[in-house]
Order: structure tokens, then sequence, then C-alpha cells
């Protein structure tokens, strides 16, 4: 986002829109005075600074600030202005790096986000493309169940998985004690790290199947139906059709579904935070409660911001195959 | 297809297009079960939900589960209200979703007209920067944005609490309302301007009547994403001015966690969400494909 500001001191002169080609352009240039041009060049920039400036304030300074205080010995003395905060260089870095439970954390992180993200988009690719298959009252009915769990607010959604889970009064472990042979009656899911966390991936897949769905359910309205017939035609199955014609059509959305996925998966805070009471134990931690825990449990806010850091970095490799694809759709303009 | 391939044959061609199509229809039929399966699925928390606000207390903690509120009874409601203030978090969510709202449509509908409607350098990086700012992910931001609104007082107040929810809805925004606009062909409002309105009066006139359904549609979902916040509100607010988010949150009782009115309270906070978001979720669809498609 720096870069975005750099660029407004300077304005060069204006160049005219890139479109109608042919008719326009030649003319209006001919005609308008330098005074006009120069205002014209400023328009859009003053219609962007405020925004500009919002997120200056609330994004780009706190992101620069994340940075510095990583540096720093910053605890509750240096909050509340008692004492003013020293630069450690690298000490907060070597104490996380060396901390085995910090490698933890980053290995679990890592499993919960990938099984999560792989969940969602196998399970929102087969649902989009059964959405094409049922007839429309079906259609309909999913739908709404989709929207439903969409906008589900997050605090809502981890009470209704709480209680459907709950070990004495669960719907899911009356259902699944019907199953002959097996007997969950007092289950407690929470008992051990993995079964819980599978509990709460469960709750983040079901909220973020809609949007995939929806954005994937569109981009299938727009592959050619003659393309996939062709190929059928040719011989493929339904396998073939979908792997050489369906996909590649829609790649790009996926790459873009898939990556924000990573994004929010690897940000998941208030499932895991609301689900343990918001005192999620050593075995529930994710980078995002163990950052948190460490600024807002124990006041060292310097620790916590390198840990921070060190995620977003993590994320850094993701988000390069993200923007080539942003870069390309602003290509295309 | 088959059908149409054999033709000359009239005889056969009739009985292969009816096998085909009863193949069709039953592999239609197997669809449509999968499909009732996964309804079934997706829509089963939220049926649980609602189904456990609505039955007695007496009910929600039987072993055996009840799968229809019968009878119908509002003594969880009742519970949820009494139990802590419910009427005030709802206000204080209000007003900071509303003026979140309000700022971010303002200023997101300039900016989005910036980078859809003129050309200028450095307009490909401004669409970079906007769609990178997305995706920071908010977590990662809260020590320094809460040490921010502690420089600057804004600390248990809701105009701080505000500020921080425009990081998420402001990028949403502009690109939003860039793909709708995007979408309204330029030579309207050409046509106006030669026809003698000045370009704000071709805006005014022309092109915001068009995009008016477009912002009401990108308001509401910004709307229901600032409601719907958990994090910030959590931390940012004091307990006595909590947002309704933080309030179901940290919901319990005497009892200790007493579910049935925990599902009222989900119900209650949860219903109009998914009202609200029912009304606008084609359209919205509709704007964001259209902006990633059409670039």
């Amino acid at each position: 986002m720096s870069a975005a500001e750099t660029t407004t001191t300077k304005v060069p002169p204006p160049r005219r829109h890139s479109s109608p080609p042919g008719r326009g352009p030649g003319r209006a240039r001919v005609r308008r005075g330098n005074r006009v041009r120069l205002g014209r060049a400023l328009t859009p920039w003053l219609l962007l600074a405020p925004c500009l400036l919002v997120l200056v304030l609330v994004l780009g300074y706190p992101l620069i600030k994340l940075g510095t205080l990583s540096f720093q010995d910053y605890k509750k003395p240096q909050l509340w202005g008692f004492k003013p905060a020293t630069w450690v260089g690298f000490d907060n870095y070597q104490a996380i790096l060396k901390d085995q439970e910090f490698w933890d954390v980053v290995v679990r992180t890592i499993l919960f986000a990938a099984s999560a993200v792989i969940l969602t988009m196998v399970l929102g690719m087969l649902i989009a493309l059964l959405l094409q298959r049922v007839s429309g009252w079906v259609r309909t009915l999913i739908n709404i169940a989709l929207v439903a769990s969409w906008a589900m607010p997050v605090v809502v959604a981890v009470t209704v998985f709480k209680w459907m889970f709950d070990s004495d009064y669960g719907v899911v472990n009356w259902t699944l004690s019907q199953i002959p042979g097996v007997d969950y009656s007092g289950h407690n899911w929470f008992a051990s790290g993995p079964e819980g966390l599978s509990v709460i991936m469960l709750q983040v897949v079901w909220g973020a199947i809609p949007f995939v769905v929806i954005t994937l359910s569109a981009g299938l309205t727009q592959v050619p139906k003659e393309l996939e017939e062709a190929a059928r035609l040719d011989g493929a199955d339904a396998f073939g059709v979908f792997r050489y014609v369906t996909f590649p059509i829609i790649k790009p959305l996926v790459v873009m579904m898939t990556t924000l996925s990573i994004i929010w998966d690897m940000g998941v805070f208030a499932q895991v935070w609301l689900m343990r009471g918001g005192h999620p134990e050593p075995e529930f931690q994710l980078l995002t409660t163990y950052s948190y825990d460490k600024a807002f449990g124990v006041n060292d806010y310097a620790t916590g911001s390198a840990i921070a850091l060190l995620t977003v970095l993590l994320l850094l490799g993701v988000v390069a195959v993200y923007m080539r694809q942003m870069l390309k759709i602003g290509e295309v303009e | 297809m088959s059908a149409l391939t054999s033709r000359p044959t009239a005889a056969p061609a009739v009985i292969t297009a009816t096998a085909a199509e009863r193949r069709r229809r039953n592999a239609k039929r197997g669809w449509n079960v999968v499909g009732l399966l996964v309804f079934v699925v997706t829509a089963f928390p939220v049926y649980w939900m609602i189904n456990t606000a609505f039955k007695p207390a007496k009910d929600a903690i039987d072993p055996k589960p009840h799968f229809f509120p019968w009878p119908v009874s509002l003594e969880n409601f009742r519970r949820a209200l009494n139990i802590s203030d419910f009427w005030g978090p709802v206000e204080r969510s209000l007003i900071v979703s509303a003026s979140t709202v309000v700022i971010g449509a303002i200023i997101g509908l300039l900016a989005a007209l910036a980078i859809s409607r003129f050309a200028f350098r450095g307009r490909k990086v401004v669409i970079v920067g906007i769609l990178t700012v997305q995706m920071v992910p908010l977590v990662a931001m809260i020590i320094p944005v809460f040490l921010l609104l502690n420089q600057i007082h804004q600390i248990d107040k809701l105009s701080g609490l505000v500020l921080t929810y425009l990081t998420f809805v402001l990028p949403f925004t502009v690109w939003t309302l860039r793909g709708f606009i995007v979408n309204i062909p330029k030579e309207l409002e050409e046509a106006a301007m030669v026809d003698g309105c000045s370009r704000t009066g071709a805006f005014i006139r022309v092109v915001f009547p068009l995009l008016a359904p477009g912002l009401v549609a990108t308001s509401i979902y910004a709307f229901i994403q600032a409601w719907n916040e958990f994090l910030y509100a959590l931390l940012v607010m004091s307990q006595e001015h909590e947002t309704a988010t933080v309030w179901l949150g940290t919901f319990t009782t005497q009892h200790g966690t007493e579910y049935a009115p925990m599902m009222a309270g989900s119900t209650m906070m949860g219903v109009p969400v998914v009202i609200l978001f029912l009304l606008v979720q084609r359209r919205m669809a509709a704007g964001l494909t259209a902006g990633a498609v059409k670039g």
C-alpha cells in the first residue's frame, strides 16, 4: 500500500481514457488548455484522498508500528507511558524461535489451515458442480441454506456448534450413538486438542463453503456448454470434461478462492477463542491466539507483535501467488 | 444427441431417445437426493439453533433430542433478555455498523469512481494496493491498532471502533462498487455530457440512479460484516460498553452455560442478519463476479 502513496506526490501529464478508441481523445486534447488538464489529473487523486488517508492511518501506520514494536521491549510500563520503549534488536525473535512451544503452534496452525482450506475447496467445488445437476427447487433449497450459513455471525455459529457438540446434551453425540455398537454419550470433544480443533475446523469450513460455492457457481455458468458437449462427443468421461474443459476456464477463480481461504483460515481467531471460553489451552493455540495471549494475556506487546509479524511472513508466500493473479486483472483494464 | 445422430432410422431413434431420457431422469433423481443431503447437512446448525430456542428449556436438555419445538415456548427469549442487558449492546452495534457503512460508502464511492472512471498514472498501483490491503489479516494487526487507539484516546469509544472497522469495510466497498460502476456503460455519461451536463451532473443524473441498487447491496453487506465483527469489539470496548457480538460471546448465567437461552440470543442476533443477507446476496454475487471477470 505504501507504494500507492509514493506515487501521489508527482502527477504526470494526464492521459485520456483508454476507452472508446478512435473518436474523442485527439480532439479533446487539442481543445483543452493546460490548466484544465492539470485539474483533470488531480481529480482522481482528490477522489481517492479520503480513502487513502483512512487506510494509511488505520492500516499503514499500524503495520509499520507492528514492525518496530517487534524489535523493542514493550510491556505494561511502556503502554502507560511510565517508561520509554527500548530497542532490543532481534532479542524477541531469538527468544521466540528458540521456544519449542512456538514451533508446535506453527505446525498446528499450518496443519489446521491446510486441512480447512483443502476441505473447503474440495467440498465447495463438489457442491458447485452438484448445483448444476440438480432440479431447480433443490438448487433453491441449497442456496438458501448456504446463504444462511454465510450470513451467520461467527459468534452465533460458534455458539451453535458448541451446543451441538456438547458432551451431555449435544445432538451430535446422540446421533453418533444411534449407530449400532457406537456409544458417544458423554463424550467430550474438547478433551483433546486434535479432536477439539477438528470440531472448530468443521465450523470454519461450514462457514467458508458458501462463499466458495456461490462464486464458483457463478464462474461455472460462464463455461460454454458447447465446449463441454464437444469434449463429451469426443469421448471424454465426466472427469475428463471437468479436468480438461471446465477446470481450466474457472482456474483463476479457484486460485483466488484458495488464496483467500488460506489467508482467512490462517487468521482464525474468534472460533478458537470462543470455543475455549476465552482461555484456549496450550494444545488449542494457533498463531493468532498465541500472539494475542502473549500481548494481552501477559502484556508482552513486543513478543506478540513479533509472532504476528512472523505469521504475516508465513502468509507472504501465498500472497505472492494471489498478487500475480491480481496484477493480471490490473493489466486487463 | 443420440436421437439426432441416428435420425434416418426412425424407430430405433425413438427407443434410444426414451432410454436416454429415462437414464437422464434417473441421474437427475440421484443428484437431487445427494443435493437434499447437502441441504440437510448445511441447514442443520441453523435449524437446530431455532429449534432449541423455541422449545421449553426442559426439553432442550432431554438426553433424547426433540426435533420439533413443541410446545412452542418463548421462555428462552425472556430469559435471554433478562440475564443481562440486551438492547444496550444491540444499540451500540447498530450505531457502530451504521456509521461505518455511511462513512465507508461515501469515501468508498469516491475512490471507486476514481479508479473506474479516470485514467491516471498510478491507477494500477492503487488498485493492487487496495486489493493487497484487503488481504492483510486483521488479527495480525490488533496489537498496533490497539496501541494506536490508546495513543489517540479512542479506547472504549464507539468512534474508535468505527475507525478500525473501516479497515476492512473500505477496501471491500471500493472493490465491489468498482465492479458495479464498470458495468455501467460510459457512453451513457458521455451522451449526457454531449447534451450539456457537466461531468458531475452526468454522474448524479445518469450513473448514480443506475448505481443505487449496487450501492445499497454493498452497504448492507458491509453493515453485516461490521455487525458480525467480534475481535476488535472485544478488545476495544469495555464490558459495560460491549457490542452485541461480545454480549453473545460472553453469555453466561449464574448457572453456568445455559444453552437454551443462549440459542434464543443467537436466534435474535443471527436471523435478522440472514434475512438481510438473503435480500442482497444475488446482487452481491453478481457484483463481485462482474468485477472479477470483467477486470
